[in-house]
């Protein structure tokens, strides 16, 4: 018995635990015709850890052993380039309002963060570990361990950030009447990084290289805006 | 396709190595991006090469890549059942704020760019 459940939670059984629940977000997506609550990644994310709680594994455990899909984040992110380079003769006209409107998204990302844990009574570790939630994972990890918030958390609450803007993202953007699909898309990737990108690429190639082009400047902007916004306040 | 993403790790390991020479702020992965965007823009390879096929294979499983960190929720259960409200309301309140700022700036700025260049076609 001992050595079944020792099969069932060795890193093999874990990793494809992982994409077996994926395998099953992308199947319910396409029996839904993409319906928007259909995420994989909300459907891998609950499967995922239903089996760890049942099978008894410590998520240090598991993380350690996911390592092998983890891993795959910064080359995806590095891929990102090919629809921006596919998309370069859309850039003109969008550089200046950009440049501008990224810098002014990262900072009421940041202020709005952490003014509203403050304003509903939360510590202010919470709001340091929610105020770099808008740049994607990798950087908002190092950034609320740089800030001293609990990077962890901050992990969880940028993917569930990510994951708003996956879901409700477009149907927000309709309703407040945002057309263009290069400002939709840079409005997802400075508000849901890398997991709205995904929901963005199926909607368009325009939005979804607009959104990866945002997420990169968000995350750069976060980086820079951050510790500055901090030490005015 | 193992040529094209040895062509994606190089960029990554070529962004991270610059991150570390200069401590630039940027992630290592989003520097490899604006790499292979420069390469890309000077060999133009055909949509057809590994390179191109590799990075489209990634992207169309982004979302799978973030699920080992979102599984962390179980860890953290507790604290997030403590500070729901603050947390929901920062969560759902920034993340709404960030979104229609951006879209709104942009939209608003293109409306006048694209009024800019009909005055231009009528004149």
């Amino acid at each position: 018995m001992s050595e079944v459940r020792e099969a069932l939670t060795s890193p093999l059984a874990l990793v494809l635990v992982t994409l077996l629940t994926y395998q099953g977000g992308i199947w319910l997506r396409r029996r839904t015709r993409g319906h928007a609550l259909a995420q994989p990644v909300v459907v891998s994310i609950a499967g995922t850890a239903a089996a760890l709680l049942l099978l008894d594994v410590d998520y240090t455990a598991y993380a350690d052993d996911a390592r092998l899909i983890s891993f795959w984040l910064g080359p995806a992110t590095v891929a990102l380039a090919v629809p921006l380079h596919r998309q370069t003769s859309r850039l003109r006209g969008v550089v200046v309002p950009m440049a501008v409107a990224i810098p002014i998204g990262a900072l009421v990302s940041i202020l709005t963060a952490y003014g509203l844990v403050v304003l509903c009574g939360g510590t202010e570790v919470l709001a340091l570990t929610m105020s770099p939630k808008a740049a994607t994972t990798p950087i908002s990890i190092a950034l609320s361990q740089q800030v001293g918030g609990v990077p962890a958390l901050t992990a969880i609450v940028t993917i569930v950030a990510g994951i708003l803007g996956a879901v409700l993202g477009p149907a927000v953007l309709t309703l407040a009447r945002v057309r263009d699909v290069r400002a939709r898309g840079l409005a997802m990737g400075a508000s849901a990084h890398g997991i709205g990108t995904s929901r963005a690429l199926t909607e368009s190639e325009t939005e979804g290289a607009f959104s990866g082009l945002s997420m990169g400047l968000t995350a750069l902007a976060t980086s820079v805006l951050l510790p500055l916004v901090l030490w005015l306040l | 396709m193992i040529r094209g993403l040895t062509v994606l790790l190089l960029c990554q390991l070529l962004g991270e190595v610059l991150v570390d020479l200069t401590g630039l702020v940027v992630p290592g992965p989003v520097v490899g991006m604006v790499l292979l965007f420069g390469w890309l823009q000077w060999r133009r390879p055909a949509s057809g090469s590994g390179t191109v096929r590799a990075a489209n294979g990634l992207l169309k499983h982004l979302q799978l890549f973030f699920v080992p960190a979102g599984v962390g929720v179980i860890a953290h259960a507790a604290v997030l059942r403590q500070e729901a409200l603050p947390i929901t309301v920062a969560l759902v309140g920034s993340w709404l704020a960030g979104l229609l700022v951006v879209g709104w700036i942009v939209q608003l700025a293109g409306r006048e760019h694209a009024h800019a260049s009909d005055q231009d076609g009528v004149a």
